[in-house]
């Protein structure tokens, strides 16, 4: 039988992302991709392997999922959640294990996840990756273009994702530490690209402003509420191209920031663009976070960036190696298993 | 030299802007650039994106800081001609039954025409493919005719099948996939714009295409011909091009 995880349970919205699919936007092609491309990178690191391979984003609640390989290694980075491994689906406890870690889990045995918290997302991955296709160069899923990922849609109950590996490797658990990975009250954006759409006070306005994460937003917006934002003259402009970051804002002047899975093109005044560093941590947000929007230079992003470069480029420095002697949950778990097994033959 | 604006989308992203309407030779400047960045293979650009009036160059500022890239764009822009560039010419079956054109009676009452002379106007177009966007492979296509030229629906369907043929403003599209939307619908295409197992476009902006009325059972045929995967699209040879 092919190595798998089968689905139990899907959870609120999970999908097969890696890094996005680029080149192809002329095509009307999302990019799609880990709306946290940090705890993507992260996840990857923990399980070994290269840090852009296809990871499970889960989005608010996380999905359950058995084993059906000798074992697996997966490893959990972004949102803090509750991640229990059982010894089968019928096992009424399991054992608690953290995120921000590598785990070993054992054929049969039941990985779940509950409600995520401090953000919204949380990667799973699987050593060796997914045996996932990539379309257009990537397997990331593009659910709107029906495009990537599993069937080109968020996982369902009743999957059965295969997985490149038939067994995990020889070797010690990582965990990482030091790494902040919370979602700031701010976001540093730059002007444009249709300011001019807007009046000088308006601008003004809605850097002051508070706004609220709200219950319409998806992986393709966040859409916000606060004081609207009016337009100089009306709201329409030619369609053109759209970027990621981008806060457009529609005719009922609430701004919605542009997401991973944002259209293309589009036909609204887009006020300004988060920055390129920030677009990890707005991946982060929940609906009902109270955010705002600061703004920087074109210079200062660049430096953004290039802190963003440095920091990514330090993680592997945080992998710390886990101690066999305090065996992870997944190994004591099979050993009194076995053990138990042996009592009763006795 | 053309007028153009650089605007700023973000510290990966910018737009080069030629102008802010829809037209031709806007179109024109906007494909030639991009098809000029494109052959350069210059050094930190990702992407471009063609729409109406503006290509978007996405890029990564690291290598190719916001400054030096701009210069580049400026380099290009000074060679443009003003020449269009002219792609293939396909004739697409599109069938105007009622049963697929919901909204035909509707354009057909606003615009005081016959439902016919409807057909006959969107039909008797040849037309631009300015970009594609939105949806993967969909294009949007002008100019409808002016006859024909209504504002969105008030209120946007909350979906509409794949294929579904629609007009708005002197816009015309075939949506590859189903979809909200707020256009006016008025014919069902049954070529695929969008071939999901080989993940490719049926059309390219600069590309310029014919609608050609067909019947219910053709449109049937060609379908199923479609789903068995034996039906080959390949675009007119002899296109002349009337130029805008």
């Amino acid at each position: 039988m092919k190595p798998a995880l089968r689905v139990l349970s899907a959870g609120l919205s999970t999908t097969v992302q890696d890094a996005g699919r680029y080149g192809f936007q002329r095509l009307g092609v999302s990019l799609a991709g880990a709306l946290d491309p940090v705890s993507l990178r992260v996840a990857n690191l923990l399980a070994g392997n290269p840090e852009n391979t296809g990871t499970l984003e889960a989005l608010y609640v996380g999905p359950s999922f058995a084993v059906e390989a000798d074992d697996v290694r997966l490893a959990f980075a972004g949102a803090d959640a509750a991640i229990e491994i059982y010894a089968n689906a019928d096992a009424g406890r399991g054992d608690k294990l953290t995120p921000m870690r590598s785990a070993r889990v054992r054929r049969g045995q039941v990985i779940r996840i509950g409600s995520l918290k401090k953000s919204a997302s949380l990667y799973i991955a699987v050593e060796g990756g997914f045996d996932i296709a990539p379309v257009l160069g990537s397997v990331s899923t593009d659910s709107r273009g029906m495009i990537g990922g599993w069937n080109g849609r968020a996982l369902a109950d009743g999957d059965v994702l295969p997985l490149k590996r038939a067994a995990a490797s020889e070797r010690d658990e990582f965990r990482i530490d030091g790494l902040q990975l919370a979602a700031p009250r701010r976001f540093r954006a730059v002007l444009g690209p249709q300011n001019d759409y807007f009046s000088t006070g308006e601008i003004e306005r809605f850097f002051c402003h508070e706004y609220t994460v709200s219950a319409e937003s998806n992986r393709m917006g966040l859409q916000l509420e606060g004081t609207p934002i009016h337009h100089r003259h009306g709201f329409n402009i030619v369609s053109d191209a759209i970027a990621t970051g981008s806060i457009q804002v529609p005719g009922s002047g609430q701004p919605i920031v542009l997401l991973a899975d944002h259209q293309t093109t589009g036909g609204y005044p887009k006020i300004a663009t988060v920055i390129s560093a920030d677009l990890p941590a707005l991946g982060r947000l929940a609906i009902g976070s109270k955010i705002g929007f600061t703004p920087i230079t074109m210079d200062e992003a660049a430096t953004a960036r290039r802190q963003l470069s440095a920091t990514l480029d330090a993680i592997p420095g945080k992998l710390v190696r886990m101690p066999t002697a305090a065996m992870d949950a997944a190994q004591l778990l099979a050993c009194n298993l076995i053990s138990g097994v042996h009592d009763a033959a006795a | 030299m053309l007028e153009y604006k650089v605007l700023p989308a973000g510290d990966t992203a910018l737009v080069v802007e030629f102008g802010d309407r829809i037209d031709r030779s806007l179109s024109a400047a906007v494909l030639s650039l991009a098809r000029n960045l494109d052959t350069e293979q210059i050094a930190g650009i990702v992407e471009t994106v063609p729409t109406f009036r503006s290509l978007m160059v996405h890029y990564e500022p690291l290598v190719l800081p916001a400054s030096a890239l701009m210069a580049k764009i400026d380099e290009q822009i000074k060679k443009l001609t003003a020449r269009e560039i002219i792609g293939r010419m396909w004739r697409l079956p599109v069938c105007y039954d009622p049963g697929f054109a919901i909204d035909l009676d509707d354009v057909a009452q606003r615009a005081a025409l016959s439902r016919q002379r409807v057909v006959e106007l969107h039909s008797g177009q040849i037309y631009h493919v300015y970009m594609l966007g939105f949806l993967p492979g969909q294009a949007y296509m002008g100019e409808v005719a002016a006859e024909l030229a209504l504002d969105r629906r008030a209120t946007p369907r909350t979906k509409i099948p794949a294929g579904s043929l629609a007009i708005a403003a002197r816009i015309s599209c075939v949506f590859p996939l189903e979809t909200p939307c707020g256009w006016h619908v008025i014919g069902r295409c049954p070529i695929p714009l969008w071939d999901r197992a080989r993940a490719t476009a049926l059309l390219a902006p600069a590309d310029k295409v014919t609608f050609v009325p067909v019947s219910v059972r053709e449109y049937e045929t060609l379908v199923t011909r479609a789903a068995q995967g034996i039906l080959r699209i390949e675009p007119v040879s002899d296109c002349v091009e009337a130029v805008a």
